[in-house]
C-alpha cells in the first residue's frame, strides 16, 4: 500500500508532476546526445590512432619510443615470444619495422613513416585492409607499397605509379628503392592520412639492411581497458632490453585530450543536472510545503517518520525514474540514427577540424553506459533532493503542522 | 473489591507556550481521571486550552510540567519516536477537518492504520468490513474522500480511529464542519459505539449537540478546570 500511496501522491498535481517529468526527459535526452557524441568522437579518435595504428600495447627495444631509430630495433628472442604467448590477455602479436624516410615522386617529396608489416597479421589486428580505398591489399613478399590517400594526393601519385623511397638503414647504411603503388588507404585521423607508407616486412628489412629485426611488436589484447595492466605484466616478465608500453604511455597527448574532453563533458553534465535539480527541487519544495498538514496528521495517527520519509523518497524516485526512462527511450532511436548516419561537417568548418588533426565527422556512441548512466545520475539526484523533505519530516512537530 | 483504574490520568498537567514577551499558560495544572466507557466533552471558550489538553493527553505534545498516564504508562517523558508508536497502538484521533488521506479510498484509509500496526492482511480485510458496516459505508468503500460528503468522511475518520482498537478516541471539534443533520447522525454513531462497545470518547467541542450527549462535561477556563460535571441523564436528540 505504501507503493500505491507514493504512486498516487505523485498524481495529486498532475500538471506539476508532468512538467517536472518533462524537464527531466529533456535533460536526459540532451545529456545522452551530448554524452553520445562526445564518447563517439573520443572513441573514434582513439580508434583512428590506437585501434588502427599504434595498437593498445607495444613491445620495443629499450629506448626506441624516445629515439625512434633503427639502431634501437631488436631481434625478437624466444623469451619475448614466450612471454607474450604466456599472457592470457594477449590474443596476437604483429611485428613491424618502422622508420622515417623521404617519399618522392617526379617533382615532389615528403617526409613519411615507412611501416614494414606482415600484411595478413596486420589486417587481423588493425583491420588495415578495410582502409583500402583503391587498388589491392599487400601480400607477403610483395615488392610494392600501400600509400595513404593524403600522401598520394600530395605527391600526385596513383595506383601503379612508382614511389621512390630514400632513407637511412640499420647501422647507417643507405636505403633507397623504387616501388609501385599497389593500393591506396585512407585513415580517419588526418595526421596519419598524410604520411604513411606500408611495405611487406621482409621487403622493408631488406631495404633497411635490418634482417630479422623489428622496431615493435603490436599486441592485440582481450580487454582494451586493461592495457596498462598487461603492459606492466609483460614488462615484469621481460628483461631491460625491452620496453613494453600501453597506448597512454605512447600517446600521452591523446590520452590527455581524451581525459580533458571527458572532464569537460562531466562539467557540462553537472551544469545541466544542476539546472534540472532546481526544477525538481521546486516541485519537491511545493509538495513538502503543501503537505505539512497532512504529514502532521499522519504522524499523529501513528505513522513512523521513517515510513513517511520512505513514501516521499519513493515519490521522488518514481518522478525521476519515469522522466529518466522516457528520456532514455526517446533518445534511443535518435542516437541510433545518428550512429548509423554520423554528422559530416562541410566546408571551412571541416577544414578547420582537419587542420587540428581531427576527422570532421561527429560520430555518436551507442554504448549502453551512455544511456544507463543518465538513469543512475537522475536516481542519485532524486535521492539527494529527497533529503530536504526527509529533514522536514524528521523535524516536524505534528501539533504545529496541523495548526499551520 | 478491585479498585477501578482510570485509562487516562493527568497530574498537575501544565503547558506553557513561550511565544513572546509574556509566556502563555495554555493548560494550567490540570488533574483529572477518565475511566473506560466515558463519553466526555471538554468545553470552554476559544483559547481556554481544550485542544492543547487534548494534544497532551493524546501524546502529540509534551507538557511543560506534570504527567499524563495512559493505562498507567507515563507518556509525558516519552521520546517522540516512542510516542508515535504509543499513539498508533493506544489512541484514536478524529479531527475537525476529517484529515483522510486524499489519494486512498475509504477502505484503504481505514486499513492503512492497521497496516502500520503490521496486522495480517486477513485480519485487516475483516476489520475494515466490520468497521465500514458499523459506520454504514460499505457501499462507499472504494470511494476516495473527495467523492464522499463531509459526514461520510467524518464517519470514515471515526472508523479509522477505531481500526487500531485504541484505548480511547480523542475527537477535536468533530462536528464543527458538519451540518446539523449530519452532525446528529455522527453523534448517534459515536454514542452507539460508546454504549454498545464501551468505547471511550473525549471531545473538545463548542457544539451544544455534543455537550448534550456527553456523560461528563469538563469546562476549561484559562487552561484550568473550572467545572467537572457528571451528567446523569444526557439529552436524547433521537
Amino acid at each position: 500500500m505504501l507503493l500505491k500511496l507514493a504512486w498516487r501522491n505523485l498524481w495529486r498535481n498532475k500538471r506539476r508532476s508532468l512538467i517536472t517529468m518533462g524537464s527531466i526527459v529533456f535533460a536526459v535526452l540532451l545529456s545522452i546526445l551530448m554524452d553520445s557524441v562526445k564518447k563517439g568522437l573520443l572513441d573514434k579518435m582513439k580508434d583512428n590512432v590506437v585501434g588502427f595504428y599504434t595498437g593498445y600495447v607495444q613491445v620495443h627495444g629499450q629506448g626506441y619510443w624516445e629515439d625512434k631509430t633503427l639502431e634501437n630495433s631488436f631481434e625478437p628472442a624466444s623469451l619475448v615470444t614466450e612471454a607474450i604467448s604466456g599472457n592470457s590477455q594477449v590474443t596476437s602479436a604483429v611485428p613491424r619495422l618502422e622508420s622515417f624516410v623521404l617519399a618522392a615522386s617526379d617533382n615532389l617529396s615528403k617526409g613519411s613513416m615507412l611501416v614494414g608489416i606482415e600484411p595478413a597479421d596486420e589486417t587481423a589486428v588493425t583491420g588495415l585492409n578495410d582502409k583500402l580505398v583503391s587498388g589491392e591489399y599487400l601480400n607477403q613478399g610483395d615488392q610494392a607499397v600501400l600509400l595513404t590517400e593524403g600522401l598520394a594526393d600530395y605527391l600526385r601519385l596513383g595506383i601503379n605509379d612508382t614511389l621512390v623511397i630514400i632513407g637511412q638503414g640499420y647501422h647507417g647504411v643507405s636505403a633507397a628503392g623504387k616501388f609501385p603503388i599497389k593500393g591506396l588507404i585512407k585513415f580517419g585521423s588526418p595526421d596519419l592520412n598524410k604520411g604513411l607508407i606500408y611495405l611487406p616486412l621482409s621487403t622493408t628489412q631488406q631495404l633497411f639492411g635490418a634482417e630479422n629485426r623489428l622496431t615493435s611488436l603490436v599486441l592485440q589484447i582481450r580487454d582494451n581497458p586493461k592495457s596498462r595492466q598487461v603492459a606492466q605484466q609483460l614488462q615484469a616478465n621481460l628483461s631491460d632490453e625491452y620496453e613494453v608500453m600501453n597506448w597512454q604511455a605512447m600517446l600521452p597527448e591523446l590520452d590527455q585530450v581524451i581525459q580533458g574532453e571527458e572532464a569537460e563533458n562531466v562539467i557540462f553534465q553537472i551544469v545541466l543536472y544542476m539546472l534540472i535539480a532546481f526544477g525538481i527541487f521546486g516541485t519537491i519544495l511545493m509538495m513538502t510545503i503543501e503537505r505539512q498538514y497532512e504529514f502532521g496528521v499522519l504522524l499523529a495517527i501513528g505513522m513512523k517518520r521513517h515510513i513517511l520519509s520512505g513514501i516521499v523518497i519513493l515519490e521522488n524516485i518514481f518522478l525521476a525514474l519515469m522522466g529518466a526512462c522516457m528520456g532514455i527511450l526517446l533518445s534511443i532511436p535518435i542516437v541510433y540514427y545518428l550512429y548509423k548516419v554520423p554528422i559530416r561537417l562541410q566546408g571551412q568548418l571541416a577544414e578547420a577540424y582537419e587542420n587540428f588533426g581531427i576527422e570532421p565527422i561527429f560520430y555518436f556512441s551507442v554504448d549502453a553506459v551512455v544511456f544507463y548512466s543518465q538513469g543512475v545520475v537522475v536516481l542519485l539526484l532524486a535521492l539527494a533532493l529527497a533529503f530536504y523533505p526527509m529533514l522536514k519530516i524528521w523535524k516536524l512537530d505534528p501539533v504545529k503542522a496541523m495548526h499551520a | 473489591m478491585e479498585e477501578k483504574k482510570p485509562i487516562i490520568l493527568t497530574k498537575n498537567l501544565t503547558k506553557v507556550y513561550d511565544t513572546g514577551a509574556v509566556p502563555v499558560k495554555a493548560v494550567n495544572s490540570v488533574s483529572l481521571e477518565v475511566f473506560k466507557g466515558e463519553f466526555t466533552a471538554l468545553v470552554g471558550p476559544s483559547g481556554s486550552g481544550k485542544t492543547t489538553l487534548l494534544n497532551l493527553i493524546g501524546g502529540l505534545d509534551h507538557p511543560t510540567s506534570g504527567q499524563v498516564l495512559v493505562n498507567q504508562v507515563d507518556i509525558s517523558k516519552m521520546k517522540k519516536s516512542a510516542l508515535i508508536d504509543f499513539r498508533l497502538q493506544n489512541i484514536g484521533f478524529v479531527f475537525q477537518a476529517y484529515n483522510l488521506i486524499p489519494v486512498l479510498t475509504a477502505k484503504e484509509n481505514i486499513e492503512f492504520v492497521m497496516l502500520l500496526q503490521k496486522r495480517s492482511k486477513g485480519e485487516r480485510e475483516q476489520r475494515v468490513r466490520e468497521l465500514l458496516n458499523e459506520v454504514d459505508l460499505l457501499d462507499k468503500m472504494n470511494d476516495r474522500p473527495a467523492q464522499l460528503s463531509g459526514g461520510q468522511q467524518q464517519r470514515v475518520a471515526v472508523a479509522r480511529a477505531l481500526a487500531s482498537k485504541p484505548a480511547f478516541i480523542l475527537a477535536d471539534e468533530p462536528t464543527a464542519n458538519l451540518d446539523s443533520k449530519t452532525a446528529g447522525n455522527l453523534l448517534d454513531l459515536m454514542a452507539r459505539l460508546n454504549h454498545e462497545e464501551n468505547i471511550t470518547f473525549i471531545f473538545s467541542t463548542h457544539d451544544q449537540r455534543v455537550i448534550d450527549r456527553a456523560h461528563r462535561i469538563i469546562t476549561l477556563v484559562d487552561g484550568a478546570v473550572a467545572e467537572d460535571q457528571l451528567v446523569a441523564q444526557p439529552v436524547d436528540h433521537s
